[in-house]
């Protein structure tokens, strides 16, 4: 089989489901293109792929995708494509925008990533700790992280399996020597999606916003060798600190300043020693579990250390 | 190091008041005016910040016209002086309020400055006081001890740039530092960490001059 011939075979595949087309009939168009108009066959595929869409009335979304490669949730690296992945949902989240169905963590043997479900799918529900094959899920890129979106062409198919969640997760052990400005008590956006922290007041995508009142810590952990960025979820921050979001509110209120909040967990924190792991998420260390480390230190090891010298 | 990278943190070091207070060199790595400044350790590693934890056992406000703190913070094996003024605003407060004598961990920024008759103190400008307890404050002093074993150690590695410019611009033996190191290792092996004591070895008692 030549490879116009494996082309036209896959397009045909995807219009399967929609209109009556050949494999002859469109291998006789990419010939045309690519022999005769010397297009590149990736472009030469593309518009013949839209030339059937138009035909049968189609979005490029709701195509059958039977072509999408299997992929591992680690080995995601791209914005933008079109995949398939059998994985279990590790964690859901509270969804912070109307327009999310689901939201949470999905995981296979090579890792974690984010997921997002949008009402618009109208998808079922995915249930937590459940493995599924998902069929057409699209890949997401902010900021060098990736994350895959459920959309209304995904297939959702439970399956009888058990995956071991692989750990990407890193611990990190130091001294948190700064919490960095954009914690304590915090405002978000509210637009769909978009969950980026305020500053005074305004979004950096969506402009003068009414936030939504948040925790989190941007704490620096270091050990005297290397310097970790963390980032402490609502949930870490509050068991960390013992103040939950409607205290923190509370106290903001009183002081007519958000800024006591922050200027309370400073004091509760600095300056003492953690052992935090969690996922990286680019330059990040997202705190899943948090430990302050209270036991005392042993000198012992450290003196033979000192005396072999 | 590529120019292009967002600048990185600087690492807080772990060094002993003795050591810290005999790093009188400080230098540059690049001609831009917003380039660190390294203070330089005697045991052969460059300190754009510190982090440390030790007793406050006094604190005075030294300002004229403006309020500025000078805190004495001891460690097993001597002094640290702290200085913070209005552009502390943090670590200020901190020192107003507190009471000594107290545990407290120090993030700051080493300092140098020369005395009229030529000799040089080095002081800490402070980004963050804190209050911690006895057994925070035995953590550190064992990680501080690790971290000074660990550069004595590679002091001689071929390879180590600030080894080698701590030999060029000091004449310090670094075998004291580790004596030091192993003293302070013992007097937490001593204690059970839970009184606010001071060590053994009186640290000097001489006040630094003025910045």
């Amino acid at each position: 089989m030549t490879d116009l011939r494996t082309h036209a075979a896959e397009i045909t595949e995807q219009f399967s489901d929609h209109i009556d087309v050949t494999d002859d009939e469109v291998e006789e168009r990419l010939r045309t293109l690519v022999e005769e108009y010397r297009v590149p066959v990736e472009e030469a595929r593309r518009s013949v792929t839209n030339s059937y869409l138009d035909e049968a009335d189609l979005e490029r979304e709701e195509l059958g995708r039977g072509g999408n490669d299997e992929v591992r949730l680690a080995d995601i690296d791209q914005d933008e494509q079109w995949i398939d992945a059998t994985a279990k949902v590790v964690e859901l989240w509270e969804p912070r925008s109307d327009s999310i169905a689901q939201v949470g963590l999905l995981g296979d043997e090579s890792g974690r990533t984010k997921f997002v479900a949008f009402e618009t799918s109208e998808l079922p529900e995915l249930e937590e700790g459940a493995v599924y094959r998902l069929g057409n899920l699209v890949t997401d890129e902010y900021q060098g992280d990736f994350s895959v979106k459920l959309n209304r062409t995904t297939t959702i198919e439970a399956v009888d399996e058990e995956i071991e969640v692989g750990d990407d997760a890193v611990t990190v052990e130091g001294a948190l020597v700064d919490i960095q400005s954009g914690s304590g008590l915090i405002k978000r956006c509210p637009e769909e999606g978009c969950t980026r922290v305020l500053q005074n007041g305004r979004c950096s995508e969506h402009g003068d916003v009414d936030g939504e009142f948040d925790l989190r810590i941007k704490g620096v952990l270091d050990d005297g060798t290397t310097v970790h960025e963390t980032i402490f979820g609502r949930e870490t921050t509050e068991d960390l600190t013992g103040i939950g979001l409607e205290t923190a509110q509370q106290m903001a209120k009183d002081a007519l300043d958000t800024t006591v909040v922050v200027e309370e967990m400073r004091e509760d924190l600095l300056g003492t020693y953690y052992r935090i792991s969690g996922p990286e998420l680019g330059r990040y260390v997202l705190a899943d579990d948090v430990e302050r480390l209270t036991e005392p230190a042993d000198p012992e090891a450290v003196l033979i250390k000192a005396r072999s010298i | 190091m590529s120019s292009n990278e967002i600048p990185t943190r600087e690492v807080a070091r772990r060094v002993f008041a003795d050591e810290f207070n005999d790093a009188t060199f400080s230098f540059k790595e690049s001609d831009d005016d917003r380039a660190p400044v390294y203070a330089l350790l005697p045991t052969g590693e460059k300190v754009n910040r510190v982090f440390f934890i030790g007793t406050l056992t006094e604190k005075e406000d030294v300002g004229e016209d403006n309020e500025y703190w000078r805190g004495r913070i001891v460690d097993p094996t001597g002094t640290f002086f702290v200085y913070a003024g209005q552009y502390q605003p943090e670590a200020t407060s901190t020192l107003r309020d507190l009471e000594p004598p107290a545990y407290v961990a120090v993030v700051g920024k080493p300092r140098t400055y020369e005395t009229d008759d030529g000799t040089v103190n080095v002081s800490v400008r402070p980004e963050s006081i804190q209050v911690v307890d006895a057994t925070t404050r035995d953590r550190w002093v064992v990680e501080a001890a690790e971290r000074t074993i660990d550069r004595v150690g590679a002091f001689e590695d071929e390879g180590n740039e600030y080894g080698r410019m701590a030999r060029e611009e000091y004449d310090i033996p670094v075998d004291r530092y580790l004596e030091s190191t192993v003293s302070a290792l013992e007097s937490v092996e001593e204690s059970d960490g839970d009184e606010l004591g001071v060590g053994g070895s009186a640290p000097s008692a001489d006040l630094q001059p003025e910045p």
